[in-house]
Protein backbone atom coordinates (compact mmCIF):
# COMPACT_ATOMS: atom_id res chain seq x y z
CA UNK A 1 0.00 0.00 0.00
CA UNK A 2 1.43 3.27 -0.91
CA UNK A 3 2.39 5.10 2.26
CA UNK A 4 3.10 9.05 0.43
CA UNK A 5 1.97 12.09 1.86
CA UNK A 6 2.26 15.28 -0.47
CA UNK A 7 2.46 17.78 1.50
CA UNK A 8 1.28 21.11 0.50
CA UNK A 9 3.77 24.02 0.43
CA UNK A 10 4.17 26.70 2.89
CA UNK A 11 3.28 30.30 2.20
CA UNK A 12 6.07 32.65 1.01
CA UNK A 13 7.45 35.40 3.75
CA UNK A 14 4.91 37.79 3.73
CA UNK A 15 2.95 36.72 0.94
CA UNK A 16 0.21 36.14 3.93
CA UNK A 17 -1.81 38.02 6.45
CA UNK A 18 -0.39 37.99 9.99
CA UNK A 19 -3.14 37.04 12.95
CA UNK A 20 -2.07 40.45 15.08
CA UNK A 21 -2.34 43.35 12.56
CA UNK A 22 -2.85 46.07 14.84
CA UNK A 23 -4.03 48.62 12.03
CA UNK A 24 -7.14 46.22 11.73
CA UNK A 25 -8.44 46.70 15.15
CA UNK A 26 -10.45 43.84 15.51
CA UNK A 27 -7.41 41.37 15.32
CA UNK A 28 -6.22 42.97 18.48
CA UNK A 29 -8.36 40.63 20.90
CA UNK A 30 -9.15 37.91 18.55
CA UNK A 31 -5.24 36.96 17.38
CA UNK A 32 -3.66 33.90 19.39
CA UNK A 33 -0.40 35.08 21.98
CA UNK A 34 1.11 31.73 21.32
CA UNK A 35 2.13 30.70 18.10
CA UNK A 36 0.37 28.51 15.99
CA UNK A 37 2.03 24.70 16.47
CA UNK A 38 3.99 23.99 12.95
CA UNK A 39 1.97 20.64 12.28
CA UNK A 40 2.97 18.31 9.48
CA UNK A 41 0.68 17.47 7.06
CA UNK A 42 -0.92 14.16 7.94
CA UNK A 43 -3.87 12.65 5.75
CA UNK A 44 -6.40 14.90 7.26
CA UNK A 45 -4.76 17.77 5.88
CA UNK A 46 -4.29 16.69 2.34
CA UNK A 47 -7.09 15.72 2.36
CA UNK A 48 -10.67 18.15 2.28
CA UNK A 49 -14.81 18.17 0.91
CA UNK A 50 -15.32 16.61 -2.83
CA UNK A 51 -17.94 18.76 -4.41
CA UNK A 52 -18.62 16.26 -6.73
CA UNK A 53 -22.29 14.91 -7.66
CA UNK A 54 -23.81 18.32 -6.98
CA UNK A 55 -24.44 18.58 -2.81
CA UNK A 56 -23.52 21.90 -2.26
CA UNK A 57 -26.40 23.11 -4.15
CA UNK A 58 -26.81 24.28 -7.92
CA UNK A 59 -24.78 27.03 -9.30
CA UNK A 60 -25.64 30.51 -8.95
CA UNK A 61 -23.73 32.71 -10.90
CA UNK A 62 -26.17 35.58 -11.94
CA UNK A 63 -26.69 37.84 -9.40
CA UNK A 64 -28.86 40.11 -11.03
CA UNK A 65 -31.89 37.19 -11.65
CA UNK A 66 -34.02 35.96 -9.75
CA UNK A 67 -36.21 38.55 -8.15
CA UNK A 68 -38.73 41.20 -9.16
CA UNK A 69 -36.02 43.36 -11.41
CA UNK A 70 -32.79 43.76 -12.08
CA UNK A 71 -30.58 45.61 -9.12
CA UNK A 72 -29.67 49.09 -9.39
CA UNK A 73 -25.70 49.64 -9.84
CA UNK A 74 -23.09 49.02 -12.85
CA UNK A 75 -23.17 45.03 -14.24
CA UNK A 76 -19.94 43.92 -13.91
CA UNK A 77 -18.74 40.15 -15.04
CA UNK A 78 -16.45 38.72 -12.73
CA UNK A 79 -14.21 35.81 -13.96
CA UNK A 80 -11.11 34.06 -13.63
CA UNK A 81 -9.23 30.81 -13.32
CA UNK A 82 -8.70 29.00 -9.96
CA UNK A 83 -4.96 27.32 -10.09
CA UNK A 84 -3.15 25.87 -7.83
CA UNK A 85 1.16 27.53 -7.71
CA UNK A 86 2.29 25.44 -10.11
CA UNK A 87 -0.35 27.06 -12.80
CA UNK A 88 -2.25 23.90 -12.49
CA UNK A 89 -6.04 24.33 -13.15
CA UNK A 90 -8.36 23.47 -9.73
CA UNK A 91 -11.32 21.81 -11.16
CA UNK A 92 -14.98 21.03 -9.75
CA UNK A 93 -14.37 23.19 -7.22
CA UNK A 94 -16.84 25.09 -4.94
CA UNK A 95 -16.55 28.74 -5.17
CA UNK A 96 -19.15 31.05 -3.06
CA UNK A 97 -19.18 34.65 -3.56
CA UNK A 98 -20.85 37.35 -1.44
CA UNK A 99 -21.12 41.27 -1.54
CA UNK A 100 -23.02 44.61 -0.85
CA UNK A 101 -25.47 46.02 -3.09
CA UNK A 102 -24.32 49.18 -5.43
CA UNK A 103 -25.13 51.61 -2.36
CA UNK A 104 -22.83 49.36 -0.22
CA UNK A 105 -25.19 48.11 1.84
CA UNK A 106 -25.29 44.30 2.48
CA UNK A 107 -28.78 42.20 2.54
CA UNK A 108 -27.99 40.99 6.11
CA UNK A 109 -29.64 42.51 9.39
CA UNK A 110 -26.54 43.08 11.27
CA UNK A 111 -25.06 45.58 8.51
CA UNK A 112 -27.01 48.90 9.66
CA UNK A 113 -25.24 51.54 7.33
CA UNK A 114 -27.51 54.03 6.57
CA UNK A 115 -27.57 53.73 2.67
CA UNK A 116 -30.55 51.41 0.76
CA UNK A 117 -31.30 47.99 0.45
CA UNK A 118 -32.01 46.60 -2.65
CA UNK A 119 -34.89 44.58 -3.08
CA UNK A 120 -33.90 43.08 -6.40
CA UNK A 121 -30.52 42.24 -4.95
CA UNK A 122 -29.04 40.22 -1.91
CA UNK A 123 -25.22 39.62 -3.14
CA UNK A 124 -25.43 35.61 -3.02
CA UNK A 125 -23.43 33.06 -5.66
CA UNK A 126 -22.05 30.32 -5.91
CA UNK A 127 -20.57 28.20 -9.19
CA UNK A 128 -18.53 24.81 -8.86
CA UNK A 129 -15.00 25.28 -11.55
CA UNK A 130 -15.10 23.90 -14.58
CA UNK A 131 -12.66 21.43 -16.39
CA UNK A 132 -9.96 24.52 -17.14
CA UNK A 133 -10.83 25.73 -13.21
CA UNK A 134 -12.48 28.45 -14.43
CA UNK A 135 -15.60 30.24 -13.15
CA UNK A 136 -18.17 33.00 -14.07
CA UNK A 137 -20.40 34.98 -12.26
CA UNK A 138 -22.51 38.12 -13.52
CA UNK A 139 -23.26 40.62 -10.43
CA UNK A 140 -23.61 44.53 -9.73
CA UNK A 141 -19.98 46.55 -8.61
CA UNK A 142 -20.72 46.83 -4.94
CA UNK A 143 -20.32 49.80 -3.28
CA UNK A 144 -17.43 51.57 -0.72
CA UNK A 145 -19.07 51.55 2.75
CA UNK A 146 -17.94 52.27 6.37
CA UNK A 147 -16.30 50.49 8.81
CA UNK A 148 -15.28 52.32 12.33
CA UNK A 149 -11.69 50.49 12.63
CA UNK A 150 -10.70 54.01 12.41
CA UNK A 151 -12.28 57.83 12.57
CA UNK A 152 -14.09 58.10 9.06
CA UNK A 153 -12.36 54.84 7.98
CA UNK A 154 -14.15 53.32 4.33
CA UNK A 155 -13.40 49.62 2.93
CA UNK A 156 -12.94 49.73 -0.86
CA UNK A 157 -15.28 48.23 -2.96
CA UNK A 158 -14.89 44.23 -2.88
CA UNK A 159 -16.61 41.04 -3.03
CA UNK A 160 -15.79 38.31 -1.05
CA UNK A 161 -15.01 34.66 -2.12
CA UNK A 162 -14.43 31.51 -0.63
CA UNK A 163 -12.59 28.79 -2.17
CA UNK A 164 -12.26 25.14 -1.51
CA UNK A 165 -9.24 23.65 -3.52
CA UNK A 166 -8.40 20.13 -3.23
CA UNK A 167 -7.84 19.97 0.79
CA UNK A 168 -8.54 21.05 3.81
CA UNK A 169 -4.84 23.13 3.88
CA UNK A 170 -5.98 25.02 0.62
CA UNK A 171 -9.28 26.67 2.11
CA UNK A 172 -9.11 29.88 1.18
CA UNK A 173 -11.37 32.69 1.86
CA UNK A 174 -10.21 35.93 0.51
CA UNK A 175 -11.71 39.45 -1.43
CA UNK A 176 -11.32 40.60 -4.45
CA UNK A 177 -10.90 44.57 -5.30
CA UNK A 178 -10.91 47.40 -8.06
CA UNK A 179 -8.16 48.25 -10.06
CA UNK A 180 -7.82 52.08 -9.35
CA UNK A 181 -9.79 52.03 -6.00
CA UNK A 182 -7.95 55.00 -3.55
CA UNK A 183 -9.26 53.48 -0.65
CA UNK A 184 -6.90 50.76 -1.31
CA UNK A 185 -4.07 52.79 -0.16
CA UNK A 186 -5.96 53.44 3.15
CA UNK A 187 -6.76 49.76 4.14
CA UNK A 188 -5.90 47.59 6.78
CA UNK A 189 -7.48 44.61 6.13
CA UNK A 190 -5.78 44.95 2.02
CA UNK A 191 -2.58 46.35 3.84
CA UNK A 192 -2.29 43.60 6.01
CA UNK A 193 -0.53 41.55 3.66
CA UNK A 194 2.94 42.67 3.48
CA UNK A 195 4.38 41.62 0.02
CA UNK A 196 2.94 44.19 -2.07
CA UNK A 197 3.17 41.13 -5.16
CA UNK A 198 1.13 39.19 -3.00
CA UNK A 199 -1.31 42.03 -2.28
CA UNK A 200 -1.44 42.46 -5.96
CA UNK A 201 -2.99 39.16 -6.26
CA UNK A 202 -6.13 40.70 -4.53
CA UNK A 203 -6.83 43.22 -7.32
CA UNK A 204 -9.16 42.12 -10.31
CA UNK A 205 -8.01 43.24 -13.73
CA UNK A 206 -10.48 45.14 -16.37
CA UNK A 207 -10.48 43.24 -19.47
CA UNK A 208 -12.20 44.59 -22.42
CA UNK A 209 -12.67 40.75 -23.83
CA UNK A 210 -14.43 39.59 -20.76
CA UNK A 211 -16.92 42.67 -21.11
CA UNK A 212 -19.83 42.18 -23.11
CA UNK A 213 -20.88 45.36 -25.45
CA UNK A 214 -24.14 47.25 -24.70
CA UNK A 215 -24.05 44.72 -21.56
CA UNK A 216 -21.90 44.50 -18.69
CA UNK A 217 -17.77 45.23 -18.03
CA UNK A 218 -15.89 42.81 -17.37
CA UNK A 219 -13.17 41.96 -14.86
CA UNK A 220 -10.64 39.08 -14.52
CA UNK A 221 -9.79 37.34 -10.61
CA UNK A 222 -7.55 34.55 -10.91
CA UNK A 223 -7.41 33.03 -7.74
CA UNK A 224 -3.92 30.93 -6.50
CA UNK A 225 -4.47 28.35 -4.21
CA UNK A 226 -1.57 26.53 -2.50
CA UNK A 227 0.47 23.71 -4.30
CA UNK A 228 1.94 20.79 -3.09
CA UNK A 229 5.39 21.06 -2.14
CA UNK A 230 7.97 20.73 -4.94
CA UNK A 231 9.14 17.53 -4.06
CA UNK A 232 6.59 14.30 -3.12
CA UNK A 233 8.08 13.11 0.61
CA UNK A 234 8.14 9.87 2.01
CA UNK A 235 5.90 9.40 4.76
CA UNK A 236 8.73 8.26 6.91
CA UNK B 1 10.45 27.44 -6.74
CA UNK B 2 11.13 30.78 -8.17
CA UNK B 3 8.62 31.01 -11.21
CA UNK B 4 5.44 29.75 -9.05
CA UNK B 5 3.01 31.63 -8.99
CA UNK B 6 2.27 34.26 -5.81
CA UNK B 7 -0.74 32.27 -3.31
CA UNK B 8 -3.65 34.44 -2.98
CA UNK B 9 -3.55 36.29 0.27
CA UNK B 10 -6.18 35.45 2.34
CA UNK B 11 -8.85 37.87 3.61
CA UNK B 12 -11.19 38.21 6.55
CA UNK B 13 -14.84 36.97 6.33
CA UNK B 14 -16.08 40.34 8.29
CA UNK B 15 -18.81 40.57 10.32
CA UNK B 16 -21.40 40.18 7.00
CA UNK B 17 -20.45 36.09 6.11
CA UNK B 18 -23.64 34.77 6.96
CA UNK B 19 -25.14 36.05 3.55
CA UNK B 20 -22.53 34.05 1.61
CA UNK B 21 -21.36 31.10 3.86
CA UNK B 22 -24.51 30.41 6.18
CA UNK B 23 -26.15 26.81 5.35
CA UNK B 24 -27.92 25.79 8.80
CA UNK B 25 -28.25 22.11 6.98
CA UNK B 26 -24.56 21.83 6.86
CA UNK B 27 -24.18 22.15 10.22
CA UNK B 28 -25.78 17.88 11.02
CA UNK B 29 -22.99 15.65 8.82
CA UNK B 30 -25.48 12.76 9.94
CA UNK B 31 -27.85 13.84 7.36
CA UNK B 32 -27.07 11.05 4.99
CA UNK B 33 -27.66 8.52 7.67
CA UNK B 34 -23.95 7.41 7.78
CA UNK B 35 -22.69 4.71 10.01
CA UNK B 36 -21.22 5.37 13.40
CA UNK B 37 -22.27 6.80 16.58
CA UNK B 38 -24.27 9.68 16.44
CA UNK B 39 -22.53 12.10 18.39
CA UNK B 40 -23.24 16.30 19.18
CA UNK B 41 -20.21 18.66 19.55
CA UNK B 42 -20.80 21.85 21.06
CA UNK B 43 -19.11 24.67 22.64
CA UNK B 44 -18.50 28.49 22.61
CA UNK B 45 -15.53 30.74 20.90
CA UNK B 46 -14.54 33.35 23.61
CA UNK B 47 -12.02 36.31 22.70
CA UNK B 48 -9.10 37.87 24.55
CA UNK B 49 -11.23 39.65 26.87
CA UNK B 50 -13.15 36.27 27.78
CA UNK B 51 -16.28 37.82 25.68
CA UNK B 52 -18.35 35.26 23.45
CA UNK B 53 -17.65 35.39 19.77
CA UNK B 54 -21.26 35.88 17.62
CA UNK B 55 -19.36 36.15 14.39
CA UNK B 56 -17.31 33.20 14.06
CA UNK B 57 -17.70 30.36 11.15
CA UNK B 58 -16.32 26.80 11.96
CA UNK B 59 -15.44 24.31 9.31
CA UNK B 60 -15.22 20.86 10.47
CA UNK B 61 -13.46 17.93 8.62
CA UNK B 62 -13.34 14.37 9.28
CA UNK B 63 -13.04 10.61 8.71
CA UNK B 64 -16.01 8.60 8.64
CA UNK B 65 -16.51 5.81 11.75
CA UNK B 66 -13.77 3.35 10.38
CA UNK B 67 -11.26 6.56 9.90
CA UNK B 68 -11.81 6.54 6.14
CA UNK B 69 -11.51 9.63 4.34
CA UNK B 70 -13.84 10.56 1.73
CA UNK B 71 -10.95 11.75 -0.93
CA UNK B 72 -9.50 10.37 -4.01
CA UNK B 73 -6.09 10.72 -1.69
CA UNK B 74 -6.75 8.33 0.61
CA UNK B 75 -5.98 5.29 -1.46
CA UNK B 76 -6.49 3.25 1.35
CA UNK B 77 -8.26 -0.46 0.28
CA UNK B 78 -8.06 -2.05 3.77
CA UNK B 79 -10.95 0.82 5.39
CA UNK B 80 -14.12 1.28 3.31
CA UNK B 81 -15.91 4.61 2.29
CA UNK B 82 -19.15 5.24 3.46
CA UNK B 83 -21.33 6.31 0.56
CA UNK B 84 -23.65 8.21 3.31
CA UNK B 85 -20.80 10.47 4.87
CA UNK B 86 -18.53 13.19 3.44
CA UNK B 87 -16.66 14.22 6.50
CA UNK B 88 -17.25 17.73 5.85
CA UNK B 89 -19.59 20.41 7.78
CA UNK B 90 -19.76 24.27 8.83
CA UNK B 91 -21.28 25.77 11.54
CA UNK B 92 -21.68 29.81 12.65
CA UNK B 93 -21.95 30.60 16.50
CA UNK B 94 -25.28 32.37 17.74
CA UNK B 95 -25.20 35.47 19.62
CA UNK B 96 -24.19 33.83 22.05
CA UNK B 97 -21.06 32.56 20.66
CA UNK B 98 -22.15 29.09 20.72
CA UNK B 99 -22.14 26.43 18.35
CA UNK B 100 -23.09 23.25 17.64
CA UNK B 101 -23.08 20.52 14.98
CA UNK B 102 -23.87 16.76 14.43
CA UNK B 103 -21.76 13.96 13.10
CA UNK B 104 -20.49 10.84 13.69
CA UNK B 105 -17.56 9.97 15.87
CA UNK B 106 -14.87 9.32 13.57
CA UNK B 107 -12.36 6.49 13.42
CA UNK B 108 -8.66 6.66 14.12
CA UNK B 109 -6.58 7.49 10.89
CA UNK B 110 -2.88 6.74 9.88
CA UNK B 111 -0.67 9.59 11.21
CA UNK B 112 2.77 10.47 9.69
CA UNK B 113 4.98 6.96 9.22
CA UNK B 114 3.60 4.13 10.96
CA UNK B 115 1.87 6.46 13.60
CA UNK B 116 -1.78 6.31 14.25
CA UNK B 117 -3.66 9.29 15.12
CA UNK B 118 -6.36 8.97 17.92
CA UNK B 119 -10.26 9.88 16.47
CA UNK B 120 -10.38 13.78 15.40
CA UNK B 121 -12.14 16.47 14.15
CA UNK B 122 -10.20 19.17 12.18
CA UNK B 123 -11.73 22.78 12.53
CA UNK B 124 -11.16 25.56 10.64
CA UNK B 125 -12.13 28.92 12.44
CA UNK B 126 -12.96 32.41 10.62
CA UNK B 127 -14.18 35.21 12.14
CA UNK B 128 -13.70 39.33 11.58
CA UNK B 129 -10.32 40.24 12.83
CA UNK B 130 -8.92 37.64 11.64
CA UNK B 131 -7.36 37.85 8.32
CA UNK B 132 -6.76 33.89 7.77
CA UNK B 133 -8.21 30.84 9.59
CA UNK B 134 -7.34 29.47 12.72
CA UNK B 135 -6.79 25.56 12.44
CA UNK B 136 -7.23 23.31 15.60
CA UNK B 137 -8.41 19.92 16.33
CA UNK B 138 -11.45 18.16 18.54
CA UNK B 139 -10.15 15.14 20.37
CA UNK B 140 -12.36 12.85 22.90
CA UNK B 141 -11.95 12.45 26.10
CA UNK B 142 -11.05 9.00 27.50
CA UNK B 143 -9.94 7.96 24.07
CA UNK B 144 -7.14 5.67 24.57
CA UNK B 145 -5.39 6.77 21.26
CA UNK B 146 -5.23 10.28 22.59
CA UNK B 147 -1.94 8.86 24.78
CA UNK B 148 0.22 8.35 21.91
CA UNK B 149 -1.21 10.32 18.93
CA UNK B 150 1.46 11.90 17.43
CA UNK B 151 0.11 15.41 16.89
CA UNK B 152 -1.08 15.89 20.22
CA UNK B 153 2.33 14.81 21.40
CA UNK B 154 3.94 17.77 19.32
CA UNK B 155 2.27 20.23 22.42
CA UNK B 156 4.78 20.11 25.17
CA UNK B 157 2.94 21.47 27.42
CA UNK B 158 0.02 18.46 28.60
CA UNK B 159 -1.84 21.42 30.11
CA UNK B 160 -2.19 22.94 26.67
CA UNK B 161 -2.81 19.76 25.45
CA UNK B 162 -6.15 19.48 27.05
CA UNK B 163 -7.67 22.73 25.42
CA UNK B 164 -8.19 20.43 22.20
CA UNK B 165 -10.00 17.56 24.34
CA UNK B 166 -13.49 17.45 24.39
CA UNK B 167 -15.39 16.06 27.27
CA UNK B 168 -18.51 13.92 27.47
CA UNK B 169 -21.54 15.70 29.32
CA UNK B 170 -22.57 13.22 31.90
CA UNK B 171 -26.27 14.03 32.26
CA UNK B 172 -26.65 14.00 28.36
CA UNK B 173 -29.07 11.23 27.10
CA UNK B 174 -27.30 11.08 24.20
CA UNK B 175 -23.29 12.06 23.56
CA UNK B 176 -22.93 16.02 23.65
CA UNK B 177 -18.96 16.64 23.56
CA UNK B 178 -18.23 20.51 24.75
CA UNK B 179 -15.21 21.84 23.75
CA UNK B 180 -14.82 25.75 24.05
CA UNK B 181 -12.48 27.89 21.77
CA UNK B 182 -10.31 29.98 22.91
CA UNK B 183 -8.83 32.76 20.51
CA UNK B 184 -6.68 34.15 23.40
CA UNK B 185 -5.82 34.91 26.85
CA UNK B 186 -5.49 32.33 29.62
CA UNK B 187 -6.68 28.73 28.69
CA UNK B 188 -6.04 29.43 24.93
CA UNK B 189 -6.64 26.65 22.62
CA UNK B 190 -3.85 25.17 20.54
CA UNK B 191 -3.78 26.43 16.95
CA UNK B 192 -1.86 24.33 14.55
CA UNK B 193 0.17 26.22 11.61
CA UNK B 194 -0.51 24.01 8.68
Amino acid sequence: MSDTIRPFARPREGSQPPYLHPDYASTVKRAPKHSPIPLEHTLTEVTGPVFAGGWAGADAADLTQGHGGPPLGERIIVSGRVLDEDARPVSGTLVELWQCNAAGRYCYPVDQHDAPLDPNFDGVGQVLTDERGEYRFLTIKPGAYPWRNTYNAWRPAHIHFGIFGPAFTTRLITQMYFPGDPLLALDAIYLGTADEKARQRLIAAYDPNLSEAEWALGYRFDIVLRGREATPMENT
Amino acid sequence: MADRLIATPSQTVGPFFHIGLGRPDWADLTAGNPQGERIVVAGRVIDGDGAPVPDACLELWQANAVGRYAHPDDTRTDTPLDPNFRGFGRVSTNADGNFRFTTIRPGPVPGRGNSLQAPHIAVALFARGLLKQLYTRVYFAGEPLNETDPVLSTIADPMRRQTLIATRSEDADSAIWRLDIVMQGDNETVFFDI
